[in-house]
């Protein structure tokens, strides 16, 4: 085996974050990392790109023990990881980029021409067709994906680490990224290829390894006989037949209406109602105009147009009065909309419903601290204590923490949710559809945005498709079909 | 033993056990230090700082800076001596220079929260503004009290501890209370965690912060009213550099600059190992040249140390 690991155990204040995971990868393997989120994916990536020292166990690469002390000492043993976050400059080159550090100059002034061409064979050996003199800036996500690892193949990598790759490319950018992933592959790399997309696992990967609360769960050197069930069990270590769940419901009257909705980010005026007990789904590509519609139906961007709740003309325009107004927006972009860095997960939680409980601006404490409690056990978040800083919690635990703030709110008539499950465990994803139904079934009005078709076909009572800043169709359960969705989504040639 | 030491010094409460040793440590090294004269002294002599680090802590706390705390400390006592003098009314003086300092610092809200200026500039600004007004009204020089009356805020005593001490005292517990147990506190330290999030959970970001720098005046004002009774005159030229002292101390006590952390007890020990480190210095008759260059190495140790203990409690 080329990359082996040996024991790996990684151990954090309260939290076992991996322990005693053992496994290899063969040269010239694509070999597929899966599992839920906490289960240590990220931790195993750390210890191998050296971000982080494993507390006991090592990795072995081409059969020499390797003991980083920095993530410089990795790229010295021929190790690169790419991470979701890209790691570019935006204001230099992309030949820049991928020679930072090591600048082809003479006396000090950079060699341009030189740098240039270099790094222009490079990509073209690789199949990259890139400009180098492009500013990364001017790049699509994409692109500079495509960047991020053509560094990885300046630098001769033996080792590249994958982790969720297609998370935010576009299908045609997918694609040619599987291609490179191909001819690295076929000039006898070892790629570790960290995803959630079971396609892409089994179209990609030679084997695969699933981990499981810090622990190997299953190791499979090769797919040939392996299920898609059977990875699924293997990662939530139970069955699970119909994670969706859904419970049928009969709606009342309408609880909003929207008519003739812009804000600046979208121009053209959005019409929809939903009713109460209704669960409506949002579905469309990124950059279809759903989260924007909902950012201006909260308040959160300036909006235009008539608003009702239970029939009554809705004037306010910030997130505060529409709260009071009671309707909540669970944010898509959980860092900078959600969670409040270095605060507690019982602050994070009680930051809005607090109002409710404290008197003369004095808090609550008790009853602060006993909604935090609920919450930590109903929503199963992961965490010692409900004192603990968000940011040691993992994202899927977050994005539990601040659905935890607007379960807790009182005199909500109307919960948006945003991307309610991305990075959430499949376990927990049945427990936040099954808090929807009930939700819907207190005779709420609820609106899911999702990019996650199964998931929108899965819970929601009808369908809202948009694309290209507009609302096209509205589809009733009986009449979803995956075609039907898919094709309203898309945007018409033109 | 020594993993032993380290979660000491590196835990929560690493601070206060670094004050306890070094306030032991002086004890026992300096001559006269631990006598009641010494300490009430001590005391005395952090009042201001000590004060104005109150509302100071709120301020960075939500990621926020005010530059002005000393020429309105300044501005404040002059206002309180002139008012007086003018009115015949120690009540009235006070009362003018309180509601000076909480307007100076209600603009300085306003311009940062409602024009979204930087708050660093805004200070700066008001900083010299301020500084200036207290110069005219003065013509640039020490205006006396009438009333002698005046001195006696900083004079009286009660249990045998002067006034000043009292008000510092009484601050530092209803702040450290509006800090922890009210929702305005909780949703300061909310802003500075995250202000965009803040907002989208509902918190009038902009009224927070215009409160939290009006508050901020208002502090300064008291400040400035005890010190323009204790040096028995309002002088335009006091408490310059006064807002380089209070966010050393802040830091030194664990407030964090990037916003979303502070806590009362470290603001509290942040002033006194800045007192405590300039009486040690003055008893041992170091001369004040070397007191700054000892001021900045402590600011430093304390930042280092910060930086350890976020390392050691190891961010995910």
């Amino acid at each position: 085996m080329f990359l082996e690991f040996d024991g790996l155990t990684k151990t954090y204040p309260g939290v076992t974050a991996l322990s005693g995971v053992s496994f290899g990868v063969a040269k010239g393997a694509v070999h597929g990392l899966m599992g839920e989120n906490g289960a240590g994916k990220s931790t195993l990536i750390k210890i191998l790109s050296g971000d982080v020292a494993a507390n006991a166990g090592g990795l072995r690469i081409d059969g020499t023990q390797q003991t980083y002390a920095t993530t410089r000492d990795a790229f010295d043993a021929g190790v690169i990881v790419i991470h979701q976050e890209l790691q570019l400059v935006p204001e230099l080159s992309v030949a820049e980029n991928l020679t930072l550090g090591r600048f082809p100059a003479q006396a000090g002034v950079i060699a341009r021409r030189r740098m240039q061409e270099m790094v222009a064979a490079r990509l073209q050996a690789a199949g990259i067709d890139i400009d180098p003199r492009a500013k990364v800036a001017t790049l699509s996500i994409g692109e500079r994906q495509m960047v991020e690892i053509a560094k990885a193949v300046m630098l001769d990598a033996r080792v590249i680490a994958l982790d969720e790759p297609t998370s935010s490319l576009s299908s045609r950018e997918s694609e040619v990224l599987f291609a490179l992933i191909g001819r690295l592959r076929a000039e006898g790399k070892v790629i570790l290829y960290v995803s959630h997309r079971m396609d892409e696992i089994f179209r990609l990967c030679d084997g695969l390894t699933v981990l499981r609360d810090g622990k190997l769960a299953a190791h499979h050197a090769t797919l040939d006989g392996v299920t898609r069930d059977q990875v699924v069990s293997e990662m939530v270590g139970r069955k699970i037949s119909d994670i969706w769940g859904y419970r049928p419901r009969t709606p009342g009257a309408v609880r909003l209406q929207a008519q003739g909705i812009t804000s600046p980010a979208l121009p053209e005026p959005a019409s929809f109602q939903v009713r109460a007990g209704e669960i409506l789904g949002f579905f469309g590509l990124i950059g279809a105009g759903r989260s924007e519609l909902m950012r201006a139906l909260f308040g959160a961007d300036p909006r235009r147009g008539s608003l009702r709740i239970d029939g009554a003309e809705i004037t306010a325009q910030t997130p505060r009065a529409m709260i009071r107004a009671g309707l909540v927006l669970c944010s898509e972009d959980r860092k900078h909309d959600g969670i409040l860095q270095g605060r507690s997960i019982e602050e994070n939680i009680a930051i809005s419903s607090r109002r409710h409980t404290s008197r003369f601006g004095i808090l609550n404490r008790r009853a602060e601290a006993d909604t935090a409690d609920t919450y930590i056990s109903r929503l199963r978040i992961r965490t010692p204590s409900r004192a603990q800083d968000i940011l040691n919690l993992s994202g899927g635990n977050q994005q539990k923490v601040i659905l935890a703030r607007w379960l807790s709110e009182q005199g909500v008539k109307v919960m948006i949710v945003d991307e309610p499950t991305r990075g959430i465990d499949v376990g927990a994803k049945a427990e936040i559809y099954d808090l929807l139904f009930g939700l819907a079934e207190q005779g709420l009005a609820v609106i899911v945005v999702s990019s996650d078709l199964p998931e929108v076909m899965g819970i929601c009572d009808r369908i809202h498709v948009m694309c290209q800043g507009r609302i096209r169709t509205d589809l009733h359960r009986a009449d979803f079909t995956e075609h039907a969705i898919l094709s309203a989504a898309l945007p018409d040639r033109s | 033993m020594q993993n032993h030491l380290k979660k000491l010094l590196l835990g929560e409460q690493g601070l206060v056990v670094i004050f306890a040793l070094a306030f032991a440590l002086v004890s026992v090294m300096v001559p006269n230090f631990l006598t009641e004269r010494n300490m009430l002294g001590l005391l005395q002599s952090v009042v201001t700082v000590g004060i104005v680090a109150c509302t100071m802590m709120f301020c960075l706390a939500a990621r926020d800076f005010d530059l002005s705390v000393g020429s309105i400390v300044a501005f404040a006592g002059m206002v309180a001596v002139m008012a007086s003098n003018a009115t015949g009314s120690i009540i009235l003086g006070i009362a003018a220079a309180l509601v000076c300092g909480a307007v100076v610092g209600f603009i300085n809200g306003v311009v940062i929260a409602k024009f979204r200026i930087n708050a660093l500039i805004t200070t700066l600004a008001t900083m010299q503004i301020v500084r200036g007004l207290a110069l005219i009204a003065s013509d640039g020089r020490a205006v006396g009290i009438n009333d002698p009356a005046f001195f006696n805020i900083a004079l009286s005593k009660t249990f045998g501890i002067p006034s000043p001490i009292w008000v510092l005292v009484a601050l530092f517990a209803v702040f450290g209370f509006i800090l922890n147990r009210t929702v305005f506190g909780k949703n300061t330290l909310a802003i500075g965690g995250n202000p965009e999030a803040s907002r989208l959970a509902g918190v009038d970001v902009g009224a927070t912060r215009i409160a939290i720098f009006a508050l901020q005046g208002l502090v300064c004002a008291v400040a400035g009213v005890l010190l323009a009774s204790r040096i028995t005159s309002g002088q335009p030229n006091s408490a310059i550099g006064l807002e380089l002292s209070v966010i050393s101390a802040c830091v030194l006590g664990g407030v964090s600059l990037a916003g979303g952390r502070a806590s009362m007890a470290g603001v509290i020990v942040g002033v006194m190992i800045m007192g405590i480190a300039e009486n040690a210095m003055n008893l041992l008759n170091i001369p004040a040249f070397y007191q700054y260059i000892v001021r900045g190495v402590i600011l430093l140790l304390a930042v280092l140390l910060d930086n350890l203990r976020s390392q050691a409690l190891g961010r995910r």
